[in-house]
Protein backbone atom coordinates (compact mmCIF):
# COMPACT_ATOMS: atom_id res chain seq x y z
CA UNK A 1 0.00 0.00 0.00
CA UNK A 2 1.18 3.08 -0.88
CA UNK A 3 0.31 7.35 -0.96
CA UNK A 4 1.23 10.56 -1.96
CA UNK A 5 2.95 13.23 0.12
CA UNK A 6 4.42 16.39 -1.05
CA UNK A 7 4.21 15.66 -4.86
CA UNK A 8 6.33 12.08 -3.86
CA UNK A 9 4.21 9.05 -4.97
CA UNK A 10 4.09 5.94 -4.02
CA UNK A 11 5.28 6.45 -0.55
CA UNK A 12 4.58 3.88 2.13
CA UNK A 13 1.49 4.48 4.19
CA UNK A 14 3.79 3.99 7.62
CA UNK A 15 6.24 6.66 6.17
CA UNK A 16 3.88 8.86 5.34
CA UNK A 17 1.67 8.78 8.32
CA UNK A 18 5.34 9.15 10.53
CA UNK A 19 6.18 12.74 8.62
CA UNK A 20 2.63 13.82 8.96
CA UNK A 21 2.80 13.28 12.30
CA UNK A 22 5.80 14.56 13.03
CA UNK A 23 5.15 17.71 11.06
CA UNK A 24 1.86 18.09 13.20
CA UNK A 25 4.11 17.73 16.64
CA UNK A 26 6.20 20.73 15.64
CA UNK A 27 3.47 22.56 14.82
CA UNK A 28 1.66 22.36 17.60
CA UNK A 29 4.76 22.70 19.91
CA UNK A 30 5.43 26.09 18.07
CA UNK A 31 1.54 27.35 18.13
CA UNK A 32 0.84 26.50 21.55
CA UNK A 33 4.12 28.48 22.60
CA UNK A 34 2.24 31.33 20.60
CA UNK A 35 -0.96 30.86 22.18
CA UNK A 36 0.55 31.09 25.27
CA UNK A 37 2.39 34.17 24.96
CA UNK A 38 -0.56 35.65 23.20
CA UNK A 39 -3.19 34.74 25.72
CA UNK A 40 -0.98 36.25 28.09
CA UNK A 41 -0.16 39.52 26.00
CA UNK A 42 -4.33 39.74 25.12
CA UNK A 43 -5.04 38.86 29.03
CA UNK A 44 -2.80 42.37 29.91
CA UNK A 45 -4.04 44.41 27.24
CA UNK A 46 -7.37 44.12 28.57
CA UNK A 47 -6.35 44.14 32.20
CA UNK A 48 -4.33 47.50 30.52
CA UNK A 49 -1.50 46.03 32.11
CA UNK A 50 1.57 45.32 29.31
CA UNK A 51 2.12 41.28 29.80
CA UNK A 52 5.30 40.06 29.59
CA UNK A 53 8.47 42.42 27.83
CA UNK A 54 11.27 41.38 29.07
CA UNK A 55 12.32 38.11 27.92
CA UNK A 56 13.19 38.83 24.03
CA UNK A 57 11.96 41.43 21.92
CA UNK A 58 8.64 42.27 23.46
CA UNK A 59 8.69 39.53 25.10
CA UNK A 60 8.06 37.30 22.57
CA UNK A 61 10.83 34.70 24.37
CA UNK A 62 8.62 33.99 27.57
CA UNK A 63 7.46 31.05 26.20
CA UNK A 64 10.53 29.50 25.32
CA UNK A 65 11.83 30.54 28.96
CA UNK A 66 8.90 29.03 30.58
CA UNK A 67 9.17 25.87 29.07
CA UNK A 68 13.26 25.49 30.02
CA UNK A 69 12.32 26.85 33.15
CA UNK A 70 9.77 24.31 33.60
CA UNK A 71 11.94 21.37 32.03
CA UNK A 72 14.25 22.25 34.81
CA UNK A 73 12.21 22.09 38.04
CA UNK A 74 12.37 19.26 40.14
CA UNK A 75 9.63 17.03 39.52
CA UNK A 76 7.92 15.79 43.24
CA UNK A 77 5.59 13.17 43.92
CA UNK A 78 3.58 12.96 47.31
CA UNK A 79 4.64 10.72 49.36
CA UNK A 80 0.76 9.26 49.54
CA UNK A 81 0.27 9.64 46.05
CA UNK A 82 -0.99 6.44 44.28
CA UNK A 83 2.19 5.76 42.14
CA UNK A 84 0.52 4.38 39.18
CA UNK A 85 -2.53 6.71 38.57
CA UNK A 86 -0.20 9.83 39.88
CA UNK A 87 2.75 8.75 37.28
CA UNK A 88 0.17 8.21 34.20
CA UNK A 89 -2.54 10.65 34.52
CA UNK A 90 -0.43 13.12 32.27
CA UNK A 91 -0.22 11.09 29.38
CA UNK A 92 -4.09 10.28 29.67
CA UNK A 93 -4.61 14.07 29.15
CA UNK A 94 -2.10 14.49 26.69
CA UNK A 95 -2.46 11.83 24.31
CA UNK A 96 -6.15 12.47 23.39
CA UNK A 97 -5.55 15.63 22.91
CA UNK A 98 -2.71 14.95 20.37
CA UNK A 99 -4.93 12.42 18.80
CA UNK A 100 -7.44 14.98 17.77
CA UNK A 101 -4.64 16.33 15.31
CA UNK A 102 -5.24 13.84 13.31
CA UNK A 103 -8.57 14.60 11.51
CA UNK A 104 -7.99 18.92 12.14
CA UNK A 105 -8.28 20.02 7.59
CA UNK A 106 -5.64 22.32 7.89
CA UNK A 107 -5.92 23.51 3.88
CA UNK A 108 -7.39 22.03 0.97
CA UNK A 109 -6.17 18.59 0.45
CA UNK A 110 -3.52 18.61 3.50
CA UNK A 111 -4.39 17.05 7.10
CA UNK A 112 -2.86 14.03 8.43
CA UNK A 113 -5.57 11.60 7.14
CA UNK A 114 -9.25 12.58 5.81
CA UNK A 115 -11.66 9.64 8.30
CA UNK A 116 -14.65 9.38 7.19
CA UNK A 117 -16.38 9.31 10.16
CA UNK A 118 -14.05 12.34 11.15
CA UNK A 119 -16.55 13.82 13.82
CA UNK A 120 -16.85 10.72 15.85
CA UNK A 121 -13.39 10.28 15.75
CA UNK A 122 -12.95 13.71 16.79
CA UNK A 123 -15.56 13.67 20.23
CA UNK A 124 -14.47 9.44 21.13
CA UNK A 125 -10.77 10.62 21.38
CA UNK A 126 -10.97 14.03 22.86
CA UNK A 127 -13.68 12.85 25.36
CA UNK A 128 -11.31 10.29 26.93
CA UNK A 129 -8.84 12.69 28.43
CA UNK A 130 -11.53 13.23 31.00
CA UNK A 131 -10.74 9.63 32.40
CA UNK A 132 -7.14 11.88 32.93
CA UNK A 133 -8.06 14.04 34.59
CA UNK A 134 -9.75 12.00 37.12
CA UNK A 135 -6.60 10.00 37.47
CA UNK A 136 -4.92 13.19 38.28
CA UNK A 137 -7.30 14.04 40.79
CA UNK A 138 -7.85 10.43 42.56
CA UNK A 139 -3.67 10.06 42.62
CA UNK A 140 -2.50 12.88 44.04
CA UNK A 141 -4.51 11.94 47.47
CA UNK A 142 -5.35 15.66 47.62
CA UNK A 143 -9.06 17.21 48.84
CA UNK A 144 -8.33 19.69 46.85
CA UNK A 145 -6.91 17.80 43.84
CA UNK A 146 -10.00 14.81 44.76
CA UNK A 147 -12.72 17.86 44.10
CA UNK A 148 -11.32 19.62 41.47
CA UNK A 149 -10.71 16.12 39.93
CA UNK A 150 -14.21 15.05 40.62
CA UNK A 151 -15.49 18.70 39.06
CA UNK A 152 -14.00 17.93 36.06
CA UNK A 153 -15.29 14.79 35.24
CA UNK A 154 -18.60 16.19 35.97
CA UNK A 155 -18.96 19.35 34.01
CA UNK A 156 -16.66 17.37 31.07
CA UNK A 157 -19.28 14.96 30.53
CA UNK A 158 -22.38 17.43 31.07
CA UNK A 159 -21.10 19.59 28.38
CA UNK A 160 -19.74 16.49 26.24
CA UNK A 161 -23.53 16.05 25.48
CA UNK A 162 -24.40 20.14 23.96
CA UNK A 163 -20.70 19.46 22.08
CA UNK A 164 -21.41 16.27 20.46
CA UNK A 165 -25.33 17.00 19.66
CA UNK A 166 -24.43 20.54 18.25
CA UNK A 167 -21.95 18.68 15.93
CA UNK A 168 -24.96 16.08 15.14
CA UNK A 169 -27.06 18.84 13.93
CA UNK A 170 -24.09 20.19 11.67
CA UNK A 171 -23.35 16.87 10.12
CA UNK A 172 -27.14 16.57 9.59
CA UNK A 173 -27.34 19.73 6.88
CA UNK A 174 -24.11 19.38 5.30
CA UNK A 175 -25.04 18.33 0.98
CA UNK A 176 -23.04 15.62 -0.11
CA UNK A 177 -22.77 15.69 -4.32
CA UNK A 178 -23.33 12.16 -4.62
CA UNK A 179 -23.72 12.18 -8.67
CA UNK A 180 -21.60 14.78 -10.73
CA UNK A 181 -23.28 14.00 -13.20
CA UNK A 182 -27.20 14.33 -12.73
CA UNK A 183 -26.19 16.89 -9.37
CA UNK A 184 -27.96 14.79 -7.23
CA UNK A 185 -26.53 15.20 -3.55
CA UNK A 186 -26.97 13.50 -0.32
CA UNK A 187 -27.89 15.03 3.03
CA UNK A 188 -25.38 14.34 6.31
CA UNK A 189 -21.88 13.65 6.68
CA UNK A 190 -19.21 13.17 9.55
CA UNK A 191 -16.60 13.82 6.86
CA UNK A 192 -14.61 17.18 8.12
CA UNK A 193 -13.40 17.96 4.09
CA UNK A 194 -16.92 17.45 2.39
CA UNK A 195 -18.44 19.41 5.76
CA UNK A 196 -16.13 22.46 4.75
CA UNK A 197 -16.33 21.89 0.50
CA UNK A 198 -20.34 21.75 1.28
CA UNK A 199 -20.16 25.55 2.70
CA UNK A 200 -18.30 27.27 -0.25
CA UNK A 201 -21.62 28.68 -1.08
CA UNK A 202 -23.00 29.72 2.35
CA UNK A 203 -21.42 29.10 5.83
CA UNK A 204 -22.93 26.81 8.55
CA UNK A 205 -23.07 29.23 10.41
CA UNK A 206 -26.13 31.47 8.82
CA UNK A 207 -28.10 27.91 8.81
CA UNK A 208 -26.85 27.09 12.27
CA UNK A 209 -26.55 30.35 14.67
CA UNK A 210 -28.05 28.54 17.52
CA UNK A 211 -25.57 25.71 17.06
CA UNK A 212 -22.69 27.88 17.03
CA UNK A 213 -23.38 30.02 20.27
CA UNK A 214 -24.42 26.19 21.96
CA UNK A 215 -20.68 24.64 20.55
CA UNK A 216 -18.76 28.00 21.51
CA UNK A 217 -20.14 27.26 25.00
CA UNK A 218 -19.68 24.08 25.54
CA UNK A 219 -16.23 24.03 23.74
CA UNK A 220 -15.35 26.93 26.54
CA UNK A 221 -16.26 24.31 29.45
CA UNK A 222 -14.89 21.16 27.29
CA UNK A 223 -11.43 23.44 27.29
CA UNK A 224 -12.01 24.32 31.31
CA UNK A 225 -12.34 28.08 30.06
CA UNK A 226 -13.55 30.81 32.51
CA UNK A 227 -16.78 31.25 33.21
CA UNK A 228 -16.55 27.31 33.73
CA UNK A 229 -12.80 26.72 35.10
CA UNK A 230 -14.57 25.45 38.72
CA UNK A 231 -12.52 22.10 38.10
CA UNK A 232 -9.46 24.29 38.05
CA UNK A 233 -10.13 27.26 39.99
CA UNK A 234 -7.35 29.18 41.86
CA UNK A 235 -9.26 30.43 44.61
CA UNK A 236 -11.89 27.36 45.24
CA UNK A 237 -9.60 24.30 45.06
CA UNK A 238 -6.36 26.17 44.43
CA UNK A 239 -5.57 24.48 41.07
CA UNK A 240 -7.78 21.46 40.92
CA UNK A 241 -6.39 17.58 39.69
CA UNK A 242 -2.86 19.51 39.06
CA UNK A 243 -2.28 20.89 42.87
CA UNK A 244 0.72 17.91 43.36
CA UNK A 245 1.98 18.51 40.03
CA UNK A 246 5.09 20.28 39.58
CA UNK A 247 7.52 21.20 36.90
CA UNK A 248 7.56 18.98 33.62
CA UNK A 249 4.64 17.00 34.35
CA UNK A 250 2.54 20.06 35.42
CA UNK A 251 3.64 21.70 32.10
CA UNK A 252 2.03 18.21 30.25
CA UNK A 253 -1.22 19.36 31.70
CA UNK A 254 -0.43 22.94 30.51
CA UNK A 255 0.43 21.59 26.74
CA UNK A 256 -2.61 19.35 26.38
CA UNK A 257 -4.75 22.12 27.54
CA UNK A 258 -3.43 24.71 24.90
CA UNK A 259 -3.40 21.97 22.12
CA UNK A 260 -7.26 21.19 22.97
CA UNK A 261 -7.83 24.85 22.13
CA UNK A 262 -5.99 24.76 19.02
CA UNK A 263 -7.68 21.55 18.13
CA UNK A 264 -10.96 23.27 18.92
CA UNK A 265 -10.43 26.54 17.49
CA UNK A 266 -10.25 24.57 14.24
CA UNK A 267 -12.50 22.42 14.55
CA UNK A 268 -14.41 25.37 14.90
CA UNK A 269 -13.27 27.22 11.64
CA UNK A 270 -13.88 23.91 9.52
CA UNK A 271 -17.35 23.26 10.90
CA UNK A 272 -19.13 26.64 11.08
CA UNK A 273 -17.36 29.19 9.59
CA UNK A 274 -15.96 26.63 6.36
CA UNK A 275 -12.66 26.24 6.92
CA UNK A 276 -10.22 26.91 4.16
CA UNK A 277 -13.14 27.82 1.41
CA UNK A 278 -13.93 31.68 0.78
CA UNK A 279 -17.60 32.44 1.70
CA UNK A 280 -19.81 33.06 -1.21
CA UNK A 281 -18.86 30.75 -3.41
CA UNK A 282 -15.59 33.00 -4.41
CA UNK A 283 -12.85 31.57 -6.26
CA UNK A 284 -14.43 28.18 -5.82
CA UNK A 285 -12.85 27.03 -9.60
CA UNK A 286 -9.55 28.45 -8.96
CA UNK A 287 -8.19 27.87 -5.25
CA UNK A 288 -6.03 29.82 -3.95
CA UNK A 289 -2.43 28.72 -3.14
CA UNK A 290 -2.28 26.96 0.51
CA UNK A 291 -0.32 29.86 2.00
CA UNK A 292 -3.04 32.12 1.40
CA UNK A 293 -5.94 28.78 2.54
CA UNK A 294 -3.56 28.98 5.51
CA UNK A 295 -3.73 32.60 6.45
CA UNK A 296 -7.68 31.63 6.25
CA UNK A 297 -8.20 29.09 8.33
CA UNK A 298 -5.62 30.77 10.89
CA UNK A 299 -8.10 34.01 10.56
CA UNK A 300 -11.12 31.91 11.07
CA UNK A 301 -9.35 30.15 13.84
CA UNK A 302 -8.13 32.75 15.79
CA UNK A 303 -11.06 34.19 15.75
CA UNK A 304 -12.24 31.63 18.15
CA UNK A 305 -9.29 31.74 20.71
CA UNK A 306 -9.67 35.16 20.50
CA UNK A 307 -13.57 34.83 21.69
CA UNK A 308 -12.18 32.53 24.16
CA UNK A 309 -9.63 35.04 25.79
CA UNK A 310 -12.40 37.70 25.31
CA UNK A 311 -14.40 35.45 27.31
CA UNK A 312 -12.10 35.17 29.89
CA UNK A 313 -11.08 38.73 30.57
CA UNK A 314 -15.14 39.53 30.82
CA UNK A 315 -16.66 36.94 32.45
CA UNK A 316 -17.08 35.82 36.53
CA UNK A 317 -16.59 32.20 37.49
CA UNK A 318 -20.15 30.38 37.40
CA UNK A 319 -20.99 28.22 40.54
CA UNK A 320 -21.28 24.86 40.12
CA UNK A 321 -24.93 24.03 40.49
CA UNK A 322 -25.74 27.15 38.03
CA UNK A 323 -23.32 25.60 35.59
CA UNK A 324 -24.98 21.92 35.88
CA UNK A 325 -29.01 23.52 35.61
CA UNK A 326 -27.79 25.18 32.73
CA UNK A 327 -26.15 22.57 30.52
CA UNK A 328 -28.93 19.64 31.51
CA UNK A 329 -31.71 22.62 31.52
CA UNK A 330 -30.93 24.82 29.00
CA UNK A 331 -28.58 23.76 26.45
CA UNK A 332 -29.28 20.38 26.27
CA UNK A 333 -33.63 20.34 25.69
CA UNK A 334 -32.32 23.44 22.84
CA UNK A 335 -30.53 21.18 21.19
CA UNK A 336 -32.45 18.11 20.72
CA UNK A 337 -34.88 20.61 19.51
CA UNK A 338 -32.86 21.74 16.91
CA UNK A 339 -31.96 18.49 15.99
CA UNK A 340 -34.85 16.70 15.28
CA UNK A 341 -36.10 20.45 13.43
CA UNK A 342 -33.35 20.29 11.42
CA UNK A 343 -34.54 16.56 10.55
CA UNK A 344 -37.68 18.24 9.62
CA UNK A 345 -36.74 20.05 7.18
CA UNK A 346 -34.94 17.82 5.44
CA UNK A 347 -37.08 14.94 5.82
CA UNK A 348 -39.95 16.95 4.35
CA UNK A 349 -37.92 19.41 2.06
CA UNK A 350 -38.87 22.60 3.41
CA UNK A 351 -36.52 25.71 2.33
CA UNK A 352 -33.67 26.03 3.89
CA UNK A 353 -34.51 29.38 5.69
CA UNK A 354 -36.44 27.66 7.97
CA UNK A 355 -33.18 26.24 9.50
CA UNK A 356 -31.95 30.04 9.79
CA UNK A 357 -35.33 30.96 11.51
CA UNK A 358 -35.86 28.31 13.92
CA UNK A 359 -32.00 28.47 14.70
CA UNK A 360 -32.99 32.55 15.45
CA UNK A 361 -35.76 31.87 17.71
CA UNK A 362 -33.55 29.42 19.68
CA UNK A 363 -31.16 32.23 20.24
CA UNK A 364 -33.92 34.36 21.08
CA UNK A 365 -35.12 31.67 24.08
CA UNK A 366 -31.14 31.22 24.95
CA UNK A 367 -30.47 34.79 25.67
CA UNK A 368 -33.92 35.36 27.42
CA UNK A 369 -33.29 32.35 29.60
CA UNK A 370 -29.48 33.48 30.61
CA UNK A 371 -31.10 36.89 31.02
CA UNK A 372 -34.29 35.68 33.63
CA UNK A 373 -30.91 33.68 35.56
CA UNK A 374 -28.62 36.68 35.28
CA UNK A 375 -31.08 39.30 36.68
CA UNK A 376 -33.10 37.26 39.75
CA UNK A 377 -30.14 34.65 40.17
CA UNK A 378 -31.01 31.69 43.05
CA UNK A 379 -29.33 31.78 46.33
CA UNK A 380 -27.25 28.84 46.38
CA UNK A 381 -29.08 25.77 47.57
CA UNK A 382 -28.47 24.41 50.89
CA UNK A 383 -26.60 21.31 51.15
CA UNK A 384 -28.34 17.96 51.14
CA UNK A 385 -28.14 16.84 54.67
CA UNK A 386 -30.30 13.51 53.33
CA UNK A 387 -32.11 12.33 50.41
CA UNK A 388 -35.91 12.92 49.84
CA UNK A 389 -38.02 10.87 50.95
CA UNK A 390 -35.16 9.02 53.16
CA UNK A 391 -36.37 8.46 56.85
CA UNK A 392 -33.88 11.00 59.19
CA UNK A 393 -31.68 8.43 61.46
CA UNK B 1 -7.41 -0.88 -2.99
CA UNK B 2 -9.81 -2.76 -1.13
CA UNK B 3 -11.72 -1.16 1.64
CA UNK B 4 -10.54 -3.13 4.39
CA UNK B 5 -7.60 -1.58 2.75
CA UNK B 6 -8.36 1.72 2.44
CA UNK B 7 -9.64 1.50 6.24
CA UNK B 8 -6.19 0.07 7.15
CA UNK B 9 -4.40 3.24 5.84
CA UNK B 10 -6.38 5.45 7.15
CA UNK B 11 -5.95 4.62 10.60
CA UNK B 12 -2.47 3.81 10.54
CA UNK B 13 -1.94 7.56 11.18
CA UNK B 14 -3.90 7.19 14.31
CA UNK B 15 -1.95 4.10 15.66
CA UNK B 16 1.34 6.43 14.74
CA UNK B 17 -0.01 9.42 16.42
CA UNK B 18 -0.76 7.81 19.64
CA UNK B 19 2.11 6.29 19.65
CA UNK B 20 4.38 9.81 18.78
CA UNK B 21 2.22 11.38 21.70
CA UNK B 22 3.01 8.88 23.91
CA UNK B 23 7.03 9.53 23.30
CA UNK B 24 6.60 13.17 23.56
CA UNK B 25 4.96 12.99 27.04
CA UNK B 26 8.13 10.06 28.15
CA UNK B 27 11.00 12.51 26.07
CA UNK B 28 9.72 15.25 28.27
CA UNK B 29 9.90 13.51 31.16
CA UNK B 30 13.44 11.84 30.50
CA UNK B 31 14.68 15.83 29.54
CA UNK B 32 13.47 16.37 32.98
CA UNK B 33 15.40 13.82 34.27
CA UNK B 34 18.24 14.24 33.15
CA UNK B 35 18.15 18.21 33.39
CA UNK B 36 16.30 18.66 37.08
CA UNK B 37 17.66 18.53 40.48
CA UNK B 38 16.24 15.89 42.80
CA UNK B 39 16.86 15.40 46.31
CA UNK B 40 15.44 12.72 49.60
CA UNK B 41 13.80 15.40 51.99
CA UNK B 42 10.77 13.89 53.79
CA UNK B 43 8.82 17.64 54.09
CA UNK B 44 8.76 17.88 50.15
CA UNK B 45 7.01 14.45 50.38
CA UNK B 46 3.93 15.93 51.81
CA UNK B 47 0.06 16.35 50.88
CA UNK B 48 -0.03 20.08 49.96
CA UNK B 49 -3.29 21.49 52.44
CA UNK B 50 -2.36 24.79 53.08
CA UNK B 51 0.44 24.78 55.63
CA UNK B 52 -1.61 21.36 57.99
CA UNK B 53 -0.65 18.26 57.93
CA UNK B 54 -3.67 16.03 56.35
CA UNK B 55 -5.39 14.29 58.54
CA UNK B 56 -6.67 11.05 56.56
CA UNK B 57 -6.06 9.73 52.85
CA UNK B 58 -8.11 12.24 50.67
CA UNK B 59 -9.86 9.58 48.73
CA UNK B 60 -12.50 8.63 50.49
CA UNK B 61 -15.95 10.10 50.33
CA UNK B 62 -17.29 12.01 47.52
CA UNK B 63 -20.69 13.73 47.22
CA UNK B 64 -23.14 11.21 45.61
CA UNK B 65 -24.56 14.12 42.79
CA UNK B 66 -21.39 13.02 40.60
CA UNK B 67 -22.66 9.66 40.41
CA UNK B 68 -26.09 10.84 39.79
CA UNK B 69 -24.35 12.88 36.76
CA UNK B 70 -22.32 10.25 35.88
CA UNK B 71 -25.49 7.77 35.05
CA UNK B 72 -27.45 10.31 33.12
CA UNK B 73 -24.47 11.16 30.91
CA UNK B 74 -24.49 7.59 30.17
CA UNK B 75 -28.31 6.97 29.59
CA UNK B 76 -27.74 10.36 27.04
CA UNK B 77 -24.74 9.39 25.50
CA UNK B 78 -25.67 6.28 24.07
CA UNK B 79 -28.48 7.84 22.42
CA UNK B 80 -26.22 10.61 20.75
CA UNK B 81 -24.04 7.10 19.54
CA UNK B 82 -27.47 6.02 18.37
CA UNK B 83 -28.00 9.11 16.54
CA UNK B 84 -24.49 9.10 14.85
CA UNK B 85 -25.71 6.61 12.17
CA UNK B 86 -28.89 8.08 11.47
CA UNK B 87 -28.14 11.50 11.05
CA UNK B 88 -26.00 10.51 7.68
CA UNK B 89 -29.17 7.52 6.62
CA UNK B 90 -32.56 9.10 7.52
CA UNK B 91 -32.72 11.37 4.67
CA UNK B 92 -32.62 8.65 2.15
CA UNK B 93 -34.98 6.36 4.41
CA UNK B 94 -37.63 8.68 4.64
CA UNK B 95 -40.36 10.30 6.94
CA UNK B 96 -40.61 6.82 8.74
CA UNK B 97 -36.81 7.00 9.94
CA UNK B 98 -37.47 10.67 10.75
CA UNK B 99 -40.44 9.53 13.08
CA UNK B 100 -38.98 6.51 14.66
CA UNK B 101 -35.78 9.02 16.19
CA UNK B 102 -38.59 11.50 17.15
CA UNK B 103 -40.76 8.93 19.39
CA UNK B 104 -36.79 7.50 21.01
CA UNK B 105 -36.04 11.16 21.61
CA UNK B 106 -39.36 11.86 23.03
CA UNK B 107 -38.78 8.62 25.57
CA UNK B 108 -34.97 10.01 26.63
CA UNK B 109 -36.82 13.41 27.12
CA UNK B 110 -39.79 12.08 29.38
CA UNK B 111 -36.79 11.01 31.68
CA UNK B 112 -35.13 13.67 31.50
CA UNK B 113 -38.07 15.52 32.44
CA UNK B 114 -38.41 13.19 34.91
CA UNK B 115 -35.08 13.71 36.90
CA UNK B 116 -35.47 17.32 36.55
CA UNK B 117 -38.79 16.63 38.68
CA UNK B 118 -37.18 14.85 41.70
CA UNK B 119 -34.51 17.08 41.90
CA UNK B 120 -31.70 15.10 40.08
CA UNK B 121 -30.77 18.19 38.09
CA UNK B 122 -30.43 20.34 40.91
CA UNK B 123 -27.02 20.40 42.50
CA UNK B 124 -26.70 20.98 46.34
Amino acid sequence: MSTEIFGFDGVNVWVDGLVRVLLIVGFMTVVVMGLIYGERKILARFQQRLGPTRTGPVGLLQSVADALKLVGKEDLRPRNADAWTFELAPYLVFVPVFLGFVIVPFVLDWQVRILELGLLYFVAVTGINIVGWIMAGWGSDNRYAMIGGMRAAAQGISYELPLVLSLLAVAMVVEVPSDSATGESLRGSLNLNEIIAAQAEIPNLVWQPLVLIVFFIAALAELNRTPFDIPVGESEVVGGPFVEYSGIRWSMFFLAEYAALLIMSLIFAAVFLGGWAWPAGLFQDDPWPRWAQALLVTGKAGLFIFMVFWVRASVPRLRIDQLMSFTWKILLPLMFAQVLINGLVLVYDWPEIVLTVTGLVGVLVLVMAVDRAVRHPRPRPAPATQLEGEAAS
Amino acid sequence: MLPTDQLFSDYVPVLIASIAGFILVISALIGSRLLAPFSEEREKGTTYECGMLPLRRASTNVGNRFYLYGILFIIFDVEAVFIFPWVLTFVGVGPLAYWTMVTFVAILGLGLAYAWKKGALQWR
